[in-house]
């Protein structure tokens, strides 16, 4: 795969070796890395059809060292990507030729739990898991669960605004912030938000949380932690149409009902999961559907007799209640595996991550099937059925000539298919390379002209992870630029009091 | 008095700003105007009066989005979404309790550019988790979008946040989208009576740890609670926890909730019609009221503070602050929130109470002090020399000329 990246600045790749000498100055030991063979690791994050060397790789240990690496490239002209645990999917962290890669893996200590105020202030490196497993022996659990759960780290959450299978109860990230220590890329410590709610002036948090590492590196994080429910069961209906499966998602909440989780999944979906995992999927149905409730006994007795009540009401042609967290657990098996399912019947596959109003995926998937066969490219498709976030997996073969090419198209159409009825280019995954030439199809040209601007105000060199997110960059003298056109008539004919 | 300008679509909006920036006039910009007594006074040369951009425009109940016009009233969009059993989960307050004016006015832009939130903060969010996606029109004169009209979305930026609690200093929203949410089927609170603001504290801490759910915890003490209607408190202390949910759920929770409240004090239960009174008049600041008759605030009115911390400073935090000054004070989000009225020096207790919050953490924001007042303070929280250079930077990435309520957050933003 190629996309264009900014080209190196040569000036800065022929002063290499005075700026990693200046950057050991800075962190000291193992804390930068510059021999080849050590900084593979570093080339691709989990989109790994794109892969790049950095310049050098800099793990600093302390805000102090960030704040100072920082500072020494914004005053050398040196561009930066900042990296968590490289699990992207958009490619937000692929490295430049000419940058530093600023890995904050070293942040990962857990530095306050406030179980009096349901806080736990965290460093970037820490995994989402592990935020969980700090505070669950009170009981506790931090709500954000994105699939790659086990590796991401919170620092990669916040850059990414990860959501997860719950994110439609729970909120995605943005919505379980409190506060994050951030350094801007002239080296400058910010301090936003704290262990209160809502900002005093604007909210920097809510810009910085999803703005892909293009703002500053954040290194400590206030998350709100939530007691765990009682308890949780699960309801596994099969449908003969996706009709009759939206149908049912809609009455769900239609009914008043927001449940934990919503999943859905196609034929190919169901029996690639099923072979691989033995959930007891039904492989007779058009679209399986997941529905969780969590709650007290009470109300998750109560609401899954809903929802069997409503499922039945939409034709469903299976319909079985976990009755043991055994059995609630193998039902999400399969989906939580849906992936590498994917992965066994196919030598490659693409994940896209669209969002669409939910009503309308009967007319995306019979498109989508459409394109499938005008592509001679096979795809399964999993979907967030609650909020309407679509994951289609096109199987591929990269060893094949060309099908790497047709499948990246078949993704870019399935993507503007998502804008066309209404929804939007990415609902967790990030724009990152991938999806950074599609952004026209969503915005104009001064709606990303306004979001560069703002950029600006963190970044003036535009040093900070350039080449992600917008297509085309812009220098922040020429968007600042204003035309004012003096002499017009003032206010032609709008009514004045 | 300054000029009005009644656009009548968002084109109108871009012409009046494009005007304003040749002409070199500062604009302020109105929705329903009914929190235009927040902030510091504006001196603007122009009015923008969006309340002629009205009306719901997409409103799909199972999708759980709705969009409209700016200047949509916020009166409407709730009784369309009780009418379809659902809500703005964000249960945005009535200002004009507390600062005049008609009840029930304010229009869904103003709601979302003072990013107002409830009782139900704590649980399900303010304005900003809400907001879905934008037109404005920013100070350069320019349309701009930015979000979508789906829940699930990180497309860019996320400028929906920005633009909430920016109080129109940004730029002049014409079209938004939120996301809405079922209305609870029903609802209970439970209340302990007699508690001291420390030992209340202790307790909405412990029901907010517990998985009870609970949708809002709030504490007034005894000359607080007595201003409310008899019916609902009847003397003393009161501190209230509400559970809200499908009924056999409700009933669930209040037995597990009521065990673990009992060491606290005496327990009393406000059914559903009491418990949304009680609730009502927590969100709207009842205790803090002006004079019915009012229509603007008075002179004569204490000024009024609504402070956010950590729950567990609260009480802490308003006692620093009533060694100094004669309070009163409630406490609502588990003891985060805190509204309170100082016996006014001429600061309207400005530097004390930005002081205890700095010391504590938290910011404090001055709702409700006379114009005179408020253009000499600081109204919103001072900010450390690196974070206000930030904020100036991002008014100037949207209002390079500063003609958008210019100064209205601090001076020069």
């Amino acid at each position: 795969m190629s996309v264009a990246m900014p080209a190196p600045d040569e000036a800065v790749l022929a002063r290499r070796e005075r700026i990693v000498a200046a950057l050991r100055a800075i962190v000291p030991g193992e804390g930068v890395i510059a021999a080849e063979r050590e900084m593979r690791p570093y080339e691709a994050d989990g989109l790994t059809a794109y892969r790049q060397l950095p310049m050098v790789v800099v793990l600093p240990d302390t805000t102090a060292q960030v704040s100072r690496v920082l500072a020494f490239c914004h005053a050398e002209g040196i561009k930066v990507v900042p990296r968590g645990a490289g699990t992207s999917l958009s490619g937000g962290a692929l490295p430049l030729a000419d940058g530093v890669l600023l890995g904050m893996a070293k942040f990962n200590r857990i530095r306050e739990i406030d179980f009096a105020n349901r806080i736990a202030v965290v460093e970037p490196g820490v995994t989402n898991l592990a935020v969980t497993e700090a505070v669950e022996h009170a009981g506790f659990y931090y709500a954000p669960d994105p699939s790659s759960q086990i590796a991401c780290t919170i620092g990669g959450n916040v850059a990414e605004n990860s959501g997860g299978v719950h994110c439609l109860k729970y909120g995605m990230t943005t919505n379980n912030l409190l506060g994050c220590e951030l350094v801007l890329m002239t080296g400058e410590i910010v301090r936003v938000g704290g262990k209160h709610l809502d900002s005093g002036g604007y909210d920097l948090l809510g810009i910085i949380t999803g703005s892909e590492g293009l703002l500053g590196v954040v290194t400590e994080i206030s998350v709100r932690i939530l007691k765990k429910p009682d308890g949780a069961r699960a309801v596994l209906v099969g449908f003969a149409s996706s009709e009759d499966a939206g149908e049912c998602v809609s009455k769900i909440i239609g009914a008043g009902i927001i449940p934990a989780g919503m999943e859905m999944m196609d034929r190919p979906a169901i029996r690639a999961a099923e072979e691989f995992v033995h959930a007891g999927y039904p492989l007779d149905v058009e679209a399986l559907l997941i529905v969780e409730v969590d709650g007290p006994p009470a109300e998750v007795d109560h609401l899954i007799a809903c929802v069997e009540a409503i499922a039945r009401s939409c034709r469903a042609v299976t319909c079985r209640a976990s009755n043991s967290e055994q059995e609630r657990l193998l039902f999400w098996a399969g989906r939580k595996a849906a992936f590498p399912a994917v992965g066994r019947i196919s030598p490659d596959y693409y994940c896209m991550d669209g969002t669409i109003p939910r009503a309308r995926l009967p007319q995306v998937l019979k498109r989508m099937r459409e394109l499938s066969e005008s592509y001679g490219l096979a795809v399964a498709n999993v979907f967030h059925a609650g909020d309407g976030n679509l994951h289609p997996l096109i199987l591929y073969d990269a060893n094949k000539p060309g099908e790497l090419e047709r499948t990246e198209k078949f993704g870019a159409d399935i993507l503007k298919l998502c804008v066309e009825v209404g929804g939007v280019l990415t609902g967790e995954h990030g724009v990152g390379v991938e999806k950074r030439d599609l952004m026209p199809a969503m915005f104009s040209e001064a709606d990303l002209k306004q979001q560069q601007r703002l950029k600006c105000a963190f970044d003036d060199k535009g040093l900070l992870n350039p080449g992600k997110v917008f297509p085309t960059l812009h220098r922040c003298a020429e968007l600042g630029r204003m035309h004012v056109h003096a002499g017009r008539v003032a206010f032609p004919d709008i009514p004045r009091f | 008095m300054a000029d009005t300008l009644r656009p009548r679509d968002a084109k109108d909006v871009e012409a009046a700003v494009q005007s304003a920036l040749a002409a070199a006039k500062t604009v302020e910009i109105v929705g329903h105007g009914s929190k235009r007594v927040i902030g510091r006074p504006a001196q603007t040369d122009l009015s923008l009066d969006l309340s002629g951009l009205s009306g719901v425009t997409l409103y799909e109940p199972e999708e759980l989005v709705l969009s409209a016009k700016a200047g949509t009233p916020l009166a409407e969009i709730e009784a369309l979404l009780a009418a379809n059993g659902q809500q703005l989960a964000f249960e945005p307050m009535d200002y004009a309790v507390i600062l005049g004016g008609h009840a029930g006015r304010g229009s869904i832009g103003g709601a979302l550019a003072a990013n107002i939130s409830g009782p139900r903060r704590i649980k399900a969010g303010a304005a900003r988790d809400h907001f879905l996606g934008l037109n404005a029109v920013s100070g350069r004169g320019e349309s701009f979008k930015s979000g979508g009209r789906v829940v699930k979305n990180v497309t860019g930026y996320d400028l929906c946040k920005l633009m909430a609690g920016s109080w129109g200093t940004l730029g002049a929203m014409t079209d938004v989208t939120i996301k809405v949410l079922p209305r609870p089927e029903t609802e209970q609170t439970l209340l302990i009576r007699g508690l001291e603001p420390a030992q209340a504290i202790a307790a909405m801490s412990n029901a907010m740890g517990s998985p009870c759910d609970v949708s809002g915890a709030a504490h007034l003490p005894a000359d607080i609670a007595a201003r409310l209607p008899a019916q609902e408190i009847a003397g003393g202390a009161v501190t209230a926890l509400r559970l809200e949910g499908f009924s056999p759920s409700v009933a669930a929770r209040k037995h597990v909730l009521e065990a673990l409240m009992k060491p606290f004090g005496e327990l009393a239960t406000a059914d559903e019609a009491r418990s949304r009174g009680l609730w009502t008049a927590i969100r709207d600041v009842a205790p803090f009221a002006v004079h019915p008759s009012t229509l603007s605030p008075r002179e004569g009115e204490p000024p009024l503070w609504r402070i956010s911390t950590a729950p567990s400073h609260g009480a802490e935090l308003t006692a620093t602050i009533a060694r100094s000054a004669p309070t009163q004070m409630f406490y609502d989000w588990a003891g985060g929130l805190i509204w309170l009225t100082i016996e006014a020096a001429a600061d309207a207790g400005a530097a004390l109470i930005h002081r205890a919050v700095r010391t504590l953490g938290g910011h404090a924001t001055l709702i409700r002090a006379p114009t005179s007042v408020r253009a000499t303070i600081d109204v919103f929280a001072p900010q450390d020399p690196a974070l206000a250079a930030l904020t100036k930077r991002v008014k100037e990435s949207f209002d390079p000329q500063g003609v958008l309520n210019p100064g209205r957050m601090w001076a020069g933003v």
